[in-house]
C-alpha cells in the first residue's frame, strides 16, 4: 500500500556490487578536480567519460533524463546567466538591447553548463547504483562511524518513503473535513501549512513507535555484530582507479590543449 | 503438549511483586500493586478494561519503559529473578501498528536486525533468519522488499525478527487489531506454531478473546487502576474458569468475550426501496457506472492499472451499502472516489440533483464546504482527520465552515460520551474515543451520504455497539451509509445491499443468518479486480 522510495529492488548493474565507499571515493576525486578548473575541455572530457559509464550503473539515457532533468535545467540556466554576465570579449553574436552575447561570453557559459553537469553526474551514478543498506553497512563497518547514528538514519530514511503516501492521504482526509475549501491565496497557504503540521505530528508518532520497536529488538546498547559484511573486492580497485584515471585524463587534455585554468592560479 | 526446545532458549519466568508504574505527568498510576507469577512456558491472555495498564505492563517487560526519568516505579518486576533492565534480549515485543514493526527494507535484513544487536555471530544469524522465516510461514526471498508486505505479513515478519533473537518471552500488544480476518488467523497461527517450537512464555493483550482462546492456557484480568481502589489482578485461572467468572464484567468493559453480540438499536423504518429493490429511482443520491478507481493519476502515455473496476454502484437515501472483499481489492480507493476525494480513472460518477443541490454533478469538483454537507467520509485512521486542538473545536469546525452555530455540538458530545473530554487534545484520547470523535466530526456537518472506511477495526464491543446504533438511527433518518468493512456482524446489523470487490465469496453465510437482517442482500454486484 505504501510507496517506499528507497526499497526499489536492488540494482543488478555492475557498479551496484562495488563497495559504496569506493564509488564515493572515485566520485569525490573527479568532482574535486573539476571544481579546481573553469575550462570547457576538462569538463567535456569528464562528461563524455561519465556518460560512457552510465550502462555500468544501469542507467539509460531516457532514465537519466527522467530522473536528472532538474540538474540539466539548472546547468542550462547557470550557463545562460554566465553567458549573459561574463566579460564581453570576442565578436558579438547577438545584441538585443541589454542582452549581449559574444563568443567569449558564450564560451564561459558553455563551460559552466558542462562543468555543472560533469560535477553532478558522478553523484547521480553513485546514488543510482548504491543500495542505502549497503551504504550504511560500509559507513559503519569500514569507516567506523557510530552504528547508532548510521542505522538510525537508515531507519528514518525508510519512514521518509512512507511520508509520501501519508501526505496524499492527509490531503484527502482534510478535504473530507472541509479544509482548504476557501478562496484566496493566503487561505491556500494556511491549509498547506496545517497539512504540513499534521504530517509532522504523524511522522513523530510513527518514529516514536519505530524507536520502541528498535529498542525492543535490543538496538543501541552495547556492541553488535553485522549480518552483512561490507567488503572490498577487485572490483573496488577498478572503481577507485577508474575515478583517478578519469580525473587525470580530463586534466591532461585541458593542459595539452592549453585551456587549463585553475581557480587559484 | 510436547514442547520441543531445540530452537529456543529457556522459557522465561515473570514475577511482579507489588509492582506499580506512574508515567511522568500523570496523576494516576497506570499499574499499581500488581502481584503476578507467570511460570516458564505459560501462555497468558491479559485482559482488562481500557486503562488497566495492560500495555504499560507489556512495555515494562519488554524493557522499553526505562528511559522515562520522571516516571515513578514501585515494587519489583523480575524476569527469571532479575530486574527487567538486566534482561536485554530475553523478550520480544510486537506492537499494534504493522508499519512500525519493520526496521529495514529487505525482509532478511529486518529479521537479522535483532540478532545483530545481541551480537550473534554472522553464520548463526543467517541460520536463525531462515529458520524464523520458515517458522512464521513467510516463504519469500531474503531480499524481498518489506514495504510490499500486507499487514498480516508485516506482523509475521516482526514475529520472525523476535524469534531470531531466541527470546524466552513473547509479548504481543494487540497484534491483530489492525488486521483483516485473514491476517488475524495468519498471525495467530504463526504465533502458535512458533510457540510449539520454542516453548517460550507468551503474554498477549487483545480485545477479541476468541482469537486467542485456543492458544492460551491461562487468562489474567487486571483491575482498572483508579485512585483509592486496589489495583492488581481481578481474576486469574484457566480460560474456561475465568470466562465463567468474569464474563459479565468483561462484556460490560467492552471486551469481545466469545459469543457476545452487543445490543444494537435495530432499524425501525423499512424504506420503500427495501420492499422493492428494483425501485431504483427512489431517492437515488449517487450513481456510478463502469467506474475504474486508482490512487495514482494516469498520464497519456502511461495509463494506470486501476485498483478496481466496478460495473455499477447505487447509493440511495436511507440505505446501507457494504463494500467487502479481500485486501488489495481496491475497497478503500473506491470509497475515496465515491467520497469526491479522488478522481475516477474511467467511467462515470454522478451526484443526482437531490444530492448535488446546484453544486454540479461531479463531487470531486465541489468546494470543501459544499462537500462536507453532502458527502462525509470517515477515514480508517481517525488521527488523519483531526484539525483542531480540542475535542470541542473539532466538533465546531464543520458548523463554522457551513456558517451555522454549534448548537448540536453539546448534544453530540453527550451522545458519544465525550463531554468530560471537551477540552482535551484529540490526540490524547483512547482508540475508541478517537473513533467516536472522528465519526462525530463528520456528522456535525449533517451529510446526506456517509462513507466509512473500516469503522470497526480494533474497536472494543462498546464502541462497536454505539457506532452501529448511531448508524441505524441515521439510516432511519434517511442518510445513505456506505461502509468498507470486513466485519460480517456489522454488515448484518446495517442490512442493505453488498458490493463484493475482487474474487472472494467471503462472509456470504453469516449475513443471511443474522436475525437483524431486514432484507436479503441483493446478489453481489460482482466486480473485477484489475
Amino acid at each position: 500500500m505504501s510507496v517506499d522510495i528507497i526499497a526499489t529492488p536492488r540494482s543488478t548493474a555492475w557498479l551496484a556490487d562495488a563497495n559504496p565507499l569506493a564509488k564515493l571515493g572515485a566520485g569525490m576525486v573527479l568532482t574535486i578536480v573539476l571544481l579546481i578548473s573553469v575550462d570547457w575541455v576538462s569538463a567535456t572530457v569528464a562528461l563524455v567519460l561519465e556518460c560512457a559509464l552510465l550502462p555500468l550503473a544501469g542507467l539509460s539515457a531516457g532514465l537519466l533524463l527522467k530522473r536528472g532533468w532538474p540538474i540539466l535545467l539548472a546547468a542550462i540556466v547557470g550557463g545562460y546567466s554566465t553567458a549573459l554576465l561574463a566579460p564581453k570579449t570576442g565578436e558579438i553574436l547577438l545584441s538585443l538591447g541589454p542582452v549581449v552575447f559574444t563568443t567569449g561570453s558564450m564560451e564561459s557559459g558553455v563551460a559552466i553548463a558542462l562543468r555543472g553537469l560533469a560535477i553532478a553526474l558522478p553523484g547521480v551514478i553513485v546514488l543510482a547504483s548504491t543500495d542505502p543498506t549497503d551504504l550504511a553497512d560500509a559507513l559503519a563497518q569500514k569507516l567506523r562511524l557510530p552504528h547508532r547514528f548510521v542505522l538510525g538514519a537508515l531507519a528514518a530514511m525508510r519512514l521518509v518513503g512512507l511520508l509520501v503516501t501519508e501526505w496524499q492521504t492527509l490531503g484527502m482526509a482534510r478535504r473530507a473535513r472541509g479544509v482548504g475549501g476557501g478562496k484566496g491565496f493566503f487561505r491556500g497557504i494556511k491549509a498547506q501549512l496545517g497539512q504540513a503540521m499534521a504530517l509532522l505530528v504523524q511522522a513523530v508518532r510513527r518514529a516514536t513507535r519505530l524507536a520502541t520497536t528498535m529498542e525492543a529488538k535490543g538496538f543501541g546498547a552495547g556492541p553488535r555484530t553485522w549480518a552483512r559484511e561490507s567488503t572490498y573486492s577487485r572490483r573496488d580497485l577498478w572503481v577507485a582507479s577508474g575515478g583517478l584515471v578519469m580525473a587525470a585524463v580530463s586534466v591532461t587534455a585541458a593542459v595539452v590543449l592549453g585551456t587549463w585554468n585553475p581557480v587559484f592560479g | 503438549m510436547t514442547i520441543q526446545r531445540s530452537r529456543g532458549s529457556t522459557p522465561a519466568r515473570i514475577s511482579a511483586k507489588g509492582w506499580g508504574w506512574q508515567h511522568s505527568g500523570r496523576h494516576t498510576r497506570a499499574v499499581h500493586d500488581l502481584d503476578l507469577e507467570i511460570e516458564p512456558g505459560e501462555r497468558v491472555l491479559l485482559l482488562g478494561p481500557s486503562g488497566a495498564g495492560k500495555s504499560t505492563l507489556l512495555h515494562a517487560l519488554a524493557g522499553v519503559l526505562g528511559d522515562d526519568e520522571d516516571a515513578n516505579e514501585s515494587g519489583q518486576l523480575l524476569i527469571d529473578g532479575r530486574p527487567v533492565a538486566e534482561s536485554r534480549g530475553r523478550s520480544g515485543l510486537m506492537q499494534q501498528d504493522p508499519d512500525s514493526q519493520v526496521v529495514l527494507s529487505r525482509i532478511g535484513d529486518d529479521v537479522a536486525f535483532g540478532a545483530e544487536n545481541l551480537s550473534v555471530p554472522r553464520e548463526e544469524i543467517w541460520r536463525r533468519v531462515i529458520a524464523a522465516l520458515e517458522s512464521v510461514g513467510l516463504d519469500l526471498p531474503l531480499d524481498h522488499p518489506s514495504s510490499s508486505l500486507s499487514g498480516g505479513q508485516k506482523q509475521r515478519l516482526g514475529l520472525a525478527g523476535m524469534l531470531a533473537m531466541r527470546p524466552g518471552l513473547l509479548l504481543l500488544d494487540e497484534p491483530t487489531a489492525n488486521l483483516d480476518p485473514a491476517g488475524v488467523v495468519e498471525v495467530r497461527d504463526a504465533v502458535r506454531r512458533s510457540l510449539d517450537e520454542s516453548g517460550a512464555t507468551l503474554v498477549v493483550v487483545e480485545h477479541r478473546v476468541s482469537v486467542w482462546l485456543d492458544v492460551v492456557d491461562r487468562i489474567v484480568v487486571l483491575a482498572p487502576a483508579r485512585l483509592g481502589e486496589p489495583g492488581g489482578v481481578l481474576f486469574d485461572g484457566p480460560p474456561a474458569q475465568v470466562m465463567a467468572q468474569s464474563r459479565e464484567l468483561l462484556a460490560a468493559a467492552g471486551i469481545w468475550v466469545p459469543g457476545y453480540v452487543p445490543h444494537v438499536r435495530p432499524r425501525t423504518l423499512l424504506p420503500h426501496a427495501m420492499i422493492n429493490p428494483d425501485d431504483a429511482g427512489a431517492h437515488l443520491l449517487l450513481e456510478a457506472a463502469s467506474l475504474a478507481v486508482s490512487r495514482t493519476k494516469g498520464r497519456k502515455r502511461h495509463p494506470v492499472v486501476p485498483a478496481a473496476v466496478v460495473p455499477s454502484v447505487l447509493v440511495k437515501a436511507g440505505q446501507a451499502l457494504s463494500v467487502t472483499g479481500p485486501n488489495g481489492a481496491g475497497k478503500s480507493t473506491l470509497a475515496l472516489t465515491l467520497g469526491g476525494l479522488l478522481a475516477p480513472v474511467a467511467g462515470r460518477l454522478t451526484a443526482l440533483p437531490e444530492l448535488a443541490r446546484g453544486a454540479g454533478p461531479a463531487p470531486l469538483k465541489w468546494r470543501g464546504r459544499d462537500l462536507i454537507s453532502r458527502i462525509g467520509t470517515v477515514f480508517q485512521e481517525p488521527e488523519h482527520q483531526f484539525v483542531a486542538h480540542s475535542v470541542r473545536e473539532e466538533l465546531l469546525f464543520a458548523p463554522r465552515i457551513l456558517g451555522h452555530g454549534g448548537d448540536s455540538v453539546d448534544e453530540l458530545l453527550t451522545r458519544l460520551r465525550l463531554e468530560h473530554l471537551a477540552d482535551a487534545n484529540p490526540f490524547t484520547l483512547s482508540g475508541g474515543e478517537k473513533r467516536r470523535l472522528s465519526v462525530a466530526t463528520v456528522l456535525a456537518a449533517s451529510p446526506q451520504v456517509l462513507i466509512l472506511d473500516e469503522p470497526t477495526f480494533g474497536q472494543d464491543a462498546n464502541t462497536w455497539a454505539e457506532l452501529a446504533s448511531m448508524l441505524t438511527e441515521l439510516l432511519d433518518a434517511g442518510t445513505a451509509v456506505v461502509s468498507v468493512t470486513h466485519d460480517a456482524a456489522f454488515t448484518a446489523v446495517l442490512g442493505g445491499s453488498r458490493l463484493v470487490l475482487g474474487d472472494s465469496v467471503e462472509g456470504a453465510g453469516p449475513l443471511a443468518a443474522q436475525p437483524q437482517e431486514l432484507a436479503q442482500p441483493q446478489p453481489a454486484q460482482k466486480a473485477v479486480q484489475r
